[in-house]
């Protein structure tokens, strides 16, 4: 199958952030960036079925200023073939806009999946799978847990709220990936050399109008310091005391 | 005066609790943006209709009622074609929820409208024509405040951060035809698995019991249920590690990569309290954490922390849980 996966360069969750001078986007001083986590697994979803189904191909799609390279090599050191890269001179908050850069890629591209993240750890919106796949005008499943590819068809899970929704669709398709439907790889030391010799080619994303902005970022406030009320079982009637007079939650 | 489009969504013939907390937040748009319309699209199964009236008291003036035998499942293509449609009537923004449907329809109908969209929005503002919403991104580590230009555009609301108010309004019904046939989505539900009868969703839930590796194994898991069934109105849910371990369910994961809570009331068992969890539970509104180590950075944000053994504290607080929800 021909398999495009979209991915995108974030910083390390775990990080502690920083407002930057100009409060409208975090200080990135000190920050790692790598690929994404919901990414990292539509780059496992996607190889793992060409080398289950080969022969195929696995193409790493990224959206950004020049070191979304960096995120589409690791792509390829896991085993993606080639890389796209659509350059835009800074990040791009606008979903839509970004949505249209890539099916605008990818629409002659002759795919039969295309795979994203569920959504990205940075903007955390759940816009970009989606609106592609509209805007190519094909199938989409959206945060699937579990993903199988046969004869052209595809059939996925997908958790909703206190359920799961099992579904099925032809191809070509849009899937975005959730989390633990695999296990992403560590690139290997031939990976990364080999990354090295593959091709990615870099064109200008068309963007178009931009018209959702960030003019403002903010910590949130935090929260007042947590109180020990005591020790074992007998710390149990002052807690339930306090939730029903202070929290006044009984 | 610029009118505001909601999705009212239900599952199958149920109406769910974010279609009343879309209709407030449209209403809270509305009313910034100079007292415009609200009109909410309800789309399920025949008999869904009945259901407008409760919109309407939270600040409805117009339902639309979709009615058609194929919304009995989740009609992906055939709601998103609905709402764009209607949309295209002159509406200055459309309002969706945040939830699972509303994922899923939002950037398709920003996508066929070509409008702009922001998601998981907390609050609304306008000034003259401009819209500005704030949204957590980071794993709710940073508030973004966005400016959203050009007309209509999309927004998708944060479940449970906009509360239902009562605001009656006329919720004049019209009855309205699908845009795309519901019997013909690409995407084809072939069967919903439900979880437990009558559980509540960790999104809609006001108190949630979540519980740890401290807990040792799944059959302790049965600490928390007990829990969870004495406050009457709570959820369960789970640390990465307790998923990860395949303890509890993938969906009941807590935590920067799964759900992300603001219950009024979380009780945190056995959790030590990773970044990764604590991104997810934090904008709780009381926190009540019970662990053996004293040490554990949970308790650097619970309001109520209790130093002692789950095996011995948790049941006790069952017991005096249950006997204070008697006493009302």
């Amino acid at each position: 199958m021909k398999i495009a996966v979209c991915i995108k360069r974030t910083p390390d969750s775990e990080s502690k952030f920083r407002i930057a001078g100009g409060g409208a986007a975090i200080d990135e001083a000190g920050l790692k960036f790598d690929m994404d986590d919901f990414a990292s697994y539509a780059v496992e979803v996607g190889l793992q079925l060409n080398e289950k189904q080969g022969p195929g191909e696995t193409v790493a799609i990224g959206v950004g200023p020049d070191a979304v390279q960096e995120t589409l090599r690791k792509a390829m050191s896991m085993g993606a073939d080639r890389a796209i890269h659509l350059k835009t001179d800074a990040p791009v908050i606008d979903g839509i806009a970004v949505a249209k850069a890539l099916a605008a890629e990818i629409k002659s591209g002759g795919f039969d999946l295309v795979l994203f993240g569920k959504y990205a750890f940075d903007t955390s919106a759940s816009i970009v799978g989606t609106a592609t796949a509209e805007l190519l005008g094909v199938p989409c499943v959206t945060a699937a847990s579990k993903l199988d590819i046969s004869n052209g068809r595809g059939s996925a899970r997908r958790e909703i709220e206190g359920a799961g929704e099992m579904v099925e669709f032809a191809l070509p398709a849009v899937v975005t990936i959730d989390e633990g439907i695999a296990r992403p790889r560590y690139p290997s030391l031939k990976g990364i050399m080999a990354a090295k010799k593959k091709p990615l080619e870099t064109k200008p994303a068309q963007i178009g109008e931009v018209r959702v902005s960030v003019k403002a970022m903010e910590l949130p406030a935090d929260r007042p310091p947590g109180r020990i009320v005591g020790q074992g079982a007998a710390a149990v009637p002052e807690l339930v005391r306090l939730l029903q007079e202070e929290a006044k939650i009984l | 005066m610029p009118n505001i489009l909601v999705f009212a969504e239900a599952r199958g013939a149920e109406l769910r609790k974010v279609a009343l907390e879309a209709v407030t937040a449209g209403r809270a748009l509305a009313d910034a943006l100079g007292g415009g319309e609200v009109h909410a699209l309800l789309a399920g199964p025949s008999g869904i209709g009945g259901k407008a009236p409760q919109l309407a008291q939270h600040g409805a003036d117009m339902v639309l009622v979709c009615e058609h035998a194929g919304f009995d499942r989740f009609a992906r293509e055939a709601i998103a074609a609905t709402l764009a449609e209607r949309a295209k009537a002159g509406y200055r923004a459309i309002v969706i929820p945040f939830s699972a449907q509303g994922r899923d329809l939002g950037p398709r109908v920003a996508a066929r409208l070509d409008a702009p969209m922001a998601s998981d929005v907390i609050s609304f503002a306008a000034a003259g024509d401009v819209i500005t919403v704030k949204h957590p991104g980071y794993a709710n580590k940073v508030i973004m405040t966005l400016e959203v230009k050009g007309a209509p555009a999309v927004f998708s609301i944060r479940p449970a951060a906009f509360t239902p108010a009562q605001n009656v309004k006329g919720g004049k019904v019209e009855a309205i035809q699908p845009a795309a046939d519901p019997s013909a989505e690409r995407v084809t539900v072939k069967e919903v698995i439900e979880g437990a009868k009558g559980k509540l969703d960790l999104g809609e839930a006001p108190v949630i019991v979540a519980g740890g590796r401290g807990l040792r194994g799944p059959e302790n898991f049965k600490l928390i249920e007990d829990l969870a069934a004495a406050f009457g109105n709570a959820a369960v849910g789970a640390t990465r590690a307790v998923t990860d371990e395949g303890w509890r369910p993938h969906s009941d994961q807590i935590g920067q990569t799964g759900r992300q809570v603001s219950p009024q009331l979380y009780v945190a068992v056995g959790i030590s309290g990773a970044i990764q969890h604590l991104a997810g539970m934090r904008t709780s509104k009381t926190i009540v954490a019970i662990n053996k180590d004293p040490e554990a950075p949970i308790f650097k944000i619970a309001d109520y922390g209790v130093v002692g053994d789950v095996f011995e504290v948790v049941p006790a607080l069952t017991e005096s849980i249950r006997t204070a929800k008697k006493g009302h």
